[in-house]
């Protein structure tokens, strides 16, 4: 079956002009290619410095890429939608708003001809299902930072769109904050099947959440190096994922990855068989753990959409 | 022992109590008339009269006459005899008035251009040199210029008012607007919120506290400037009542004056202090 995916990055590269005016243009990223299906989730992975902020506000409508187009359900992104909600690293409540108020305002932006009511119970539900009944008429300055990142899941959430954007959601809070929220998510995604696209640092997070993960070489010049499939099976429970068999393949492919050959990737490419189209896509849950450090095994695009 | 004990609030009390009441007693000394002053010579104190020969009676009050005028002003505020004999409650209302007047009118103007500076960069380049150059002329320099045009003293110094209070509030608001964060505006952006509204639900709470300052400011820039305005038109209002004592050589009436300048100046500040703290948000 060959379904358009939902969303479709396509040749995207951001490039700043020196700072002087003169020489070569600095590439943070380039030829990056990605498509994603409705329902999916997929984490970002990269260092810092890859460009990873800069693709989820290109997706966003935020920043315009220098090169490249994003096509989303069909459509050439050329500015923020209601059609695809952010969660913002730092929040990004507003402070003079309660958080019925913050909320309220989305469901106001999506659904202008509601009554007063009708936003109020649409909000409220939303707010509930974010667990924080109770805190609705607080000051978002009263809350903690895991409430905090709540609200602003609430508010995402809330103009129901079909697609959510994280940037580092949980980065701000500890890690026991951190953990309650990842479950929230997992239980809130599995509800209401949102396509989400994540941005991380975290391995655990992303393994967790993610049903791929994308691999970015280091900035500048950063591209997407390779796609790694989960393959532990839903629903994932964070207190027993480290029991599964994959569990630590994936997770020590991934680690990999990080320390050394987002660094040396050049060589790979240099190899040859590279498409920067049609990055390899890896299940190295299923691989044999000797295998997988010496010679990742890739498999085919995944359902042939291109 | 129990006074150092006390929260520091009552201790600074107590000393500015005490500070009053030495000022004042300092003053009651120096302004005390003396006997045995230089002997005069009798055809001098002819002429001008036995007492300012004899230096004795100063035309400086001691704090006990000022209290008396005082006490004479608050509780006969509002008694008109004539043109130049009016109650000071009268003249302050006139200057309160022309302030206020002033001083919204300002708002009216400088609020929402600010809004528009701080929007747009390309407005904020073309009106910068403008406002850089007109912001440091004295607000009295307008005077005659608005006397010119406006032929009417009142509506000068109500016009001298506006000058003076437009650019702390334009500049003020101008920065709030420019410093909202950008996190905010991208959410609006990203939520599709129409310009309109945006400037009204986020732009403007989001830059409130700082347009408060601006205002703050502007009141008390323009109840320092009405004093001055006043004694240069004359005929009605608390400078021109100073102004008037001055001719008359009443200092207790110019020192209760002072005082209750300054008292109003107070209320007002007080006033903008308590609505800049409605609209601050705590981050």
């Amino acid at each position: 079956m060959t379904m358009r995916p939902l969303i479709s990055v396509e040749g995207l590269a951001k490039r700043f002009p020196p700072p002087s005016g003169r020489g070569p243009a600095t590439t943070v990223f380039e030829d990056v290619w990605l498509s994603i299906d409705k329902g999916e989730f997929v984490c970002l992975i990269g260092h810092s410095g890859c460009g990873k902020t800069t693709i989820l506000n290109a997706l966003a409508g935020l920043e315009t890429p220098s090169d490249g187009v994003i096509v989303a359900a069909g459509q050439a992104v050329d500015g923020p939608s209601l059609d695809r909600a952010v969660i913002f690293q730092s929040h990004a409540l507003m402070p003079w708003m309660s958080v019925l108020g913050n909320v309220a305002f989305a469901v106001k932006s999506r659904w202008h001809g509601w009554s007063r009511d009708k936003i109020r119970a649409h909000a409220l539900r939303y707010i509930e299902l974010v667990g924080l009944k109770g805190a609705e008429a607080k000051k978002p300055a009263q809350l903690s930072g895991g409430m905090k990142q709540r609200v602003g899941i609430a508010r995402a959430l809330s103009i129901e769109p079909k697609m959510l954007l994280m940037d580092e959601p949980f980065s701000a809070l500890d890690a026991l904050t951190r953990g309650t929220l990842q479950d929230e998510v997992v239980r809130i995604c599995g509800e209401t099947e949102q396509t989400v696209f994540m941005i991380t640092h975290d391995i655990d997070e992303a393994i967790l959440l993610a049903d791929r993960i994308v691999l970015m070489t280091n900035g500048p010049g950063a591209r997407i190096a390779e796609v790694v499939v989960n393959t532990l099976p839903k629903p994932r429970v964070r207190t027993e994922l480290h029991r599964h068999p994959h569990y630590y393949r994936i997770r020590n492919h991934l680690l990999d990855f990080l320390v050394t050959r987002s660094k040396s990737f050049e060589r790979e490419i240099a190899a040859g068989g590279y498409d920067p189209r049609r990055p390899p896509q890896v299940r190295p849950g299923e691989a044999e753990p000797a295998l997988v450090a010496s010679n990742p095994v890739i498999v085919s695009a995944k359902g042939g959409a291109r | 022992m129990n006074a150092l004990r006390a929260s520091p609030a009552l201790k600074a009390g107590l000393i500015s109590v005490l500070l009053l009441a030495a000022l004042l007693g300092l003053w009651q000394i120096a302004a005390t008339p003396r006997g045995g002053g230089p002997a005069v010579d009798p055809e001098y104190a002819k002429l001008v009269g036995k007492e300012a020969a004899g230096g004795q009676k100063s035309a400086m009050p001691t704090p006990v006459e000022v209290g008396r005028k005082l006490w004479e002003h608050v509780t006969d505020p509002f008694y008109v005899r004539g043109t130049n004999d009016q109650g000071i409650g009268i003249q302050l209302g006139w200057s309160i008035g022309r302030v206020l007047l002033g001083f919204t009118l300002a708002a009216l103007l400088a609020i929402p251009l600010g809004f528009v500076i701080g929007m747009s960069p390309l407005v904020y380049r073309a009106l910068d040199p403008f406002i850089q150059v007109l912001k440091p002329v004295s607000p009295l320099a307008w005077m005659p210029l608005a006397l010119y045009t406006i032929k009417h003293s009142g509506t000068a110094s109500i016009f001298v008012i506006f000058i003076c209070s437009m650019w702390p509030m334009l500049i003020n608001t101008a920065f709030g607007v420019m410093s909202v964060r950008k996190e905010w505006l991208n959410v609006a952006r990203t939520l599709e919120v129409r310009p309109l509204r945006r400037a009204f639900t986020v732009v403007l709470p989001a830059a409130a506290p700082t347009i408060m300052i601006g205002m703050r400011i502007s009141v008390g820039i323009a109840w320092l400037v009405i004093v001055a305005a006043e004694m240069l038109v004359g005929g009605t209002g608390i400078g021109y009542f100073v102004w008037n004592e001055w001719n008359n050589l009443s200092i207790a009436n110019i020192l209760t004056a002072i005082l209750l300048i300054g008292l109003v100046g107070l209320v007002l500040d007080q006033a903008l202090a308590w609505l800049t703290r409605l609209v601050t948000y705590p981050e």
